[in-house]
C-alpha cells in the first residue's frame, strides 16, 4: 500500500531551530555508571565536513532488550529507567555530534532465523542535500566474535567496506568510542535499505 | 525463548520517496551515497522505536501563536489531520516536530540571511502528540515563501516541515507540508525531486472551510501516511 505514503523531504538547513534537544545526545544521563562516550564527525563526498547534519541514534539496552511493545520479551526486568534509548545531536561546524550512553546488549534474531546479533546502534543521518535520510549501524570493536557471528556483518555485499560499521577505540579512554561518518567517497559509509 | 516470537515487518516503499542522488537540487551532489544501499532485513532494532510522549509538551507547543506575549503577524490557520499507516490505521501517541518560516518568509535561525524582518512574536516552532485516533492540531500562521541560492531567481514555496517518528525505527519520517495553489511548487526542485505526481500531491495540505473558524481562523488539512506493517504480521495481539 506504499501508494498512501507521504514522500520524505530533506530536513533542510533551519532544522536546528527545532530538532535539538538540551538533551539530545543523552541516551542517559552523563555521569552514568558504565555510560560510554560515542564522538564522530560527518564528512561529505570532497573530504569536507558536513556542519548541518542530525544524527540520531537508536538502540537495545544492556540486556538487548527494547522497553517497546514489539519487543516480545518485553523491557528488561531491571528497568533502566533513566535510558531512554534514543539519542539526537546536530553536527557542530567541525561536522561533529556526541552520544553518550550505555553499551547495548547482544539481540537474538526473530523467529526461525535463529543466531545472534551483535550489539549495535541503528544510526541515521539528516542533512540539507539529504532527500531522505540515511541509515547505517555502528558496532563495538571489543565484540570480535560477536561481530564475525553477526548476520549483517557477516553478510556484506563488499567485506572490505565493513570498517566503516565499526566504532574505534579511543587510546586514551576505554569508555570513548569514535564513529565517523562518510557519506560519499572513497571511505563511503555502508548505508541500509531499511 | 521468547525471541521465537515473530516480530512484524514494514513494507519498503518503492517509487515513493525522492532519489539521494538529484541533480536539480545541487546540495546533493557531495551528500548522497554513490554505492548501492545494503538490504537490512528488520530485525529487532529496526520493529522498535523511541515511544516519546506527553512529557516534551507543553500547552503552547501546539499554538505557534501563543508563545510570546503578543499575536505574531500573518494569517491564523488551524493545521490539523491524522497520522496513519499505509494500511489507514492510525498511529496514536506519536510526537509530531514542526518548524517553519513567519509570514514574511523568514527562519528564527543564526544561518538565515534573508533579509525579511523578524517578528519577535513568532519562533515557528511547535511539538504536538498524536491522540488515540492519531489526531494532531496546531495552530500557526501562514508560512511565506522565500529565496534561496539553489539556482537564478530560486524561491522555496511556503511550507511546513515535518518531523515523525511512528512506532518504529523504519517509520521515522522527516517531511515538508506545502499549500494548495501555490505557483510556487512546479518551480521547486525539492518539491519535485518526489518523481511520482500523485506522491507530490500527498504532501499538499486541502483548505478545508469546515475546519475554517469564522472572523478568526483558516483551516487546512493534512493527513500523513508512515510506513505500514506488513500483511505476514503476527497478529493476535491489539495495536491499541
Amino acid at each position: 500500500m506504499s501508494e498512501l505514503i507521504t514522500p520524505s523531504q530533506t530536513v533542510g538547513p533551519f532544522f536546528a531551530m527545532r530538532l535539538p534537544w538540551p538533551d539530545g545526545p543523552f541516551v542517559v544521563p552523563e555521569g552514568t555508571p558504565g555510560a560510554i562516550t560515542i564522538v564522530g564527525r560527518v564528512f561529505d563526498g570532497a573530504g569536507n565536513p558536513i556542519p548541518d547534519a542530525l544524527i540520531e541514534t537508536w538502540q537495545a539496552d544492556p540486556e538487548g532488550r527494547f522497553a517497546h511493545p514489539d519487543d516480545p520479551r518485553g523491557a528488561s526486568a531491571s528497568g533502566y529507567r533513566s535510558f531512554r534509548g534514543f539519542g539526537r545531536c546536530p553536527t557542530s561546524p567541525d561536522g561533529s555530534y556526541r552520544i553518550v550512553t550505555l553499551k547495548p546488549g547482544p539481540l537474538p534474531c526473530p523467529g526461525d532465523e535463529g543466531g545472534t546479533e551483535a550489539p549495535h546502534l541503528d544510526v541515521s543521518v539528516f542533512a540539507r542535500g539529504l532527500l531522505d535520510r540515511v541509515v547505517t549501524r555502528m558496532y563495538f570493536p571489543d565484540e570480535t566474535e560477536a561481530n564475525a557471528a553477526d548476520p549483517v556483518l557477516s553478510s556484506l555485499p563488499e567485506p572490505d567496506r565493513r570498517a566503516t560499521l565499526i566504532a574505534v577505540p579511543d587510546p586514551a579512554s576505554g569508555r570513548v568510542l569514535q564513529f565517523d561518518i562518510w557519506v560519499q567517497g572513497d571511505r563511503e559509509t555502508v548505508f541500509f535499505d531499511v | 525463548m521468547t525471541a521465537e516470537v515473530p516480530i512484524p515487518s514494514y513494507g519498503r516503499p518503492r517509487g515513493v520517496h525522492p532519489p539521494l542522488d538529484f541533480s536539480g537540487y545541487r546540495s546533493t551532489g557531495l551528500r548522497h551515497p554513490k554505492k548501492p544501499l545494503v538490504l537490512l532485513p528488520q530485525r529487532l532494532t529496526e520493529v522498535t522505536g523511541p515511544l516519546l510522549g506527553e512529557e516534551l509538551i507543553t500547552p503552547t507547543d501546539s499554538d505557534l501563536t501563543m508563545q510570546h506575549g503578543g499575536e505574531p503577524q500573518g494569517q491564523r490557520i488551524i493545521l490539523t489531520g491524522r497520522v496513519l499507516d499505509s494500511d489507514g490505521r492510525p498511529v496514536p501517541d506519536t510526537l509530531i516536530e514542526i518548524w517553519q518560516t513567519n509570514a514574511a518568509g523568514r527562519y528564527r535561525h543564526s544561518r538565515e540571511h534573508h533579509p525579511a524582518p523578524l517578528d519577535p512574536n513568532f519562533t515557528g516552532v511547535g511539538r504536538a502528540i498524536t491522540d488515540s485516533g492519531g489526531n494532531y492540531r496546531f495552530i500557526t500562521i501562514q508560512p511565506g515563501a522565500y529565496p534561496w541560492g539553489n539556482h537564478y531567481n530560486a524561491w522555496r514555496p511556503a511550507h511546513i516541515h515535518f518531523s515523525l517518528f511512528g512506532r518504529a525505527f523504519t517509520q521515522r519520517l522527516v517531511t515538508q507540508m506545502y499549500f494548495p495553489g501555490d505557483p510556487l511548487q512546479p518551480l521547486d526542485p525539492i518539491f519535485n525531486s518526489v518523481p511520482d505526481p500523485k506522491a507530490r500531491e500527498r504532501m499538499i495540505a486541502q483548505f478545508d472551510i469546515g475546519l475554517t473558524q469564522p472572523e478568526w481562523a483558516l483551516g487546512y488539512r493534512w493527513d500523513i501516511a508512515l510506513r505500514g506493517r506488513d500483511a505476514t504480521v503476527f497478529e493476535d495481539e491489539e495495536d491499541e
